[in-house]
């Protein structure tokens, strides 16, 4: 903690009344590929510590590095979908650094000749516009190992006695994507960032090229911000602030420092240089280290690694395979659906509507495959504590018992014990149907006898049915029904009912 | 001459981590002074030769994204010189001014 106090940060609406923002987003994604950037490791969250981990990435002498052909791919493609141009001949760099995090004293990244650069991103803003966000580039690296700081009061780097490194994550591709400078928003400034950091998310979770999880850290946000004076051209001195590890916090973050930096500014202060680290407790910002400067890193081109030159034909069949974008597929299915705003958020929120569609593509009909997610499907969910997406049923299997009621060899209720079937792991619906004798008694004779059964059972009854008594069919009806365990279709037994005491 | 001071050598050092003693720091500002000045022959290149950062002339070396067997751990940490609840330990990265 320093004993600095800072004055009250000012609102973005008192900021903007004597300064422009200008904002520069730098996001990281871990891909997920089932290895790791430069060798074959698995890569993998959560797993035991050091127990990924082979020569290449701890940088042992003599280790070769090796480019992994997914993550390139998939660099490439998220290059496309952010509008970018792919480089036709593009390398990779020593960054060096000494820091624990990384065993060999440099990171693999890429310097002067990233992968993809030049595009931009037209982010839907809340009030239904949209704003241009302009990509710098996009270049290939590798994450850094996880730290452990024992000793000292926080857990914090600051009073640590000692660290522990985990290099599990050590040499996980990472794809850094950086936005051109972002001026113009003003007051609107904080919503920009949350509106891009969102998109961005949402476009790279449609590619899925990453798990894009903020909270586990495979989507990391670095927000720069700095201030210039109304009229004025020349860019203030910036702050970058990192530890931002949710949506909402980019824009409490973004919010802060704009204060902030006014706050310094308007006393007469002047704006260091560094790196600040957000705090998601209090919304706000502390001093970290000052951040070196970028010659500092020693750049050099990577001597092990040969340089990329992705192909034409390879580059435009990845851009005909780019899906549609997540708020244009969304609004085109609110439209064929015929959803309401209502029904279509609380899709989204659900993390239902993927599957949804995934239903619908199987050969389900719209309402039918959003009804099975959004009321029994959500029930099981919520009672096994679980996501949706995390259910043990898959859209296509969800199709197949909608099928399976549509042709009338399930009824709802068969096929709500079809559903749990499958969620017990009991196979697919169809065995499921066979493995349970669920399946609807359809068979006509089978049916008959068990009406005629019924009727000889209770002549008393049948009498009133031949007098014309038809209401007291619902005994028989009940009779068969029970007979059959539930699986005749109720209407059809009446009708047999009826035809058979004419 | 390409004017390489004991002040850019004692920035190198710290970024290198090396203790250097005063008397190395004339030492080795000399020395790199030469060094620069023989690599910037290169300057007398022409233009129109492009920089070479690779001597091979292979491109696009990639490997299928499968996965190969990692270290026993056991063996990677008895390699380092402490090691903790199955992982590296580092003496405090941050020193005591920072």
């Amino acid at each position: 903690m320093t004993a600095t106090v800072e004055s009250a940060p000012y609102t973005v609406e008192e900021v903007c009344e004597h300064f422009d923002p200008v904002m520069g987003l730098e996001v990281h994604v871990e891909l997920n590929t089932d290895t790791k950037m430069f060798c074959g490791c698995a890569n993998a969250f959560g797993a035991e510590p050091n127990t990924n981990i082979c020569p290449v990435c701890l940088g042992l002498p003599g280790a070769l590095p090796r480019v992994n052909g997914t993550a390139v791919e998939s660099a490439i493609t998220i290059g496309l979908a952010l509008n970018c141009q792919v480089r036709e001949r593009s390398g990779f760099a020593r960054k060096n650094y000494f820091y624990p995090d990384m065993p060999k004293n440099f990171q693999i990244s890429q310097y002067e000749d990233p992968i993809v650069f030049d595009g931009y991103l037209d982010v839907p803003l809340d009030d239904g516009g949209t704003w241009r966000v302009e990509i710098e580039r996009a270049h290939m690296e590798e994450d850094t190992g996880k730290s452990l700081h024992i000793g000292g009061a926080t857990g914090r780097i600051h009073g640590a006695d000692y660290s522990l490194l985990d290099y599990n994550r050590a040499g996980v591709p990472l794809i850094e994507i950086v936005t051109k400078p972002i001026v113009g928003a003003g007051v609107r400034a904080p919503e920009v960032a949350r509106a891009y950091v969102t998109a961005l998310r949402d476009v790279l979770r449609g590619l899925a090229v990453s798990d894009v999880r903020m909270d586990q850290g495979s989507m990391r946000c670095d927000a720069n911000v700095s201030l210039k004076p109304k009229g004025t051209e020349e860019f203030g001195t910036r702050t970058e602030t990192k530890n931002v590890n949710s949506l909402r916090s980019v824009e409490r973050a973004v919010r802060y420092e704009m204060g902030r930096h006014a706050g310094v500014l308007l006393s007469g202060g002047t704006i260091r240089q560094e790196t600040r680290h957000f705090d998601e407790q209090s919304g706000t910002t502390s001093a970290g280290r000052p951040k070196e400067t970028f010659a500092d890193y020693r750049f050099f081109p990577e001597p092990d690694l040969p340089p990329l030159e992705p192909s034409r034909d390879w580059v435009e069949s990845l851009r005909a395979g780019l899906p549609e974008r997540p708020w244009e597929r969304r609004a085109r299915i609110q439209t064929e659906w015929g959803l309401s705003d209502e029904e279509l958020r609380d899709l989204v929120n659900a993390e239902a509507l993927d599957l949804v569609a995934d239903t619908v593509d199987a050969g389900a009909p719209p309402e039918a495959a959003r009804s099975w997610w959004v009321s029994y499907l959500a029930q099981q969910a919520n009672t096994a504590g679980v996501t949706l997406p995390e259910l043990a049923i898959t859209p296509v299997q969800v199709a197949r018992v909608v099928a399976l009621v549509g042709e009338g060899t399930l009824t709802n209720k068969l096929a709500r014990q079809v559903v749990d079937g499958v969620l017990a792991g009991e196979g697919e619906p169809d065995e499921v149907v066979s493995g349970r004798g669920l399946a609807v008694v359809s068979d006509e004779s089978a049916l008959t006898t068990a009406v005629d059964e019924a009727l000889a059972a209770q002549p008393d009854i049948a009498e009133k049915i031949r007098a014309g008594k038809t209401k007291a069919a619902g005994a028989i009806v009940g009779a068969v029904m029970k007979a059959t365990r539930g699986q005749a279709d109720a209407a059809r037994v009446q009708e047999l009912v009826l035809e058979r005491c004419r | 001459m390409s004017d390489i001071t004991r002040d850019d050598v004692a920035h190198l050092a710290r970024l290198a981590r090396l203790a250097v003693s005063d008397a190395e720091l004339d030492m080795f500002s000399a020395q790199i002074d030469a060094i620069v000045d023989t690599v910037s022959k290169v300057g007398e290149i022409p233009d129109d030769v492009p920089p070479t950062a690779q001597v091979v002339p292979q491109t696009n070396v990639v490997r299928p994204d499968t996965v190969e067997p990692s270290l026993p751990r056991d063996v990677v940490l008895a390699a380092a010189p402490a090691a903790e609840e199955g992982r590296f330990r580092v003496p405090r990265i941050l020193g005591e001014g920072a």
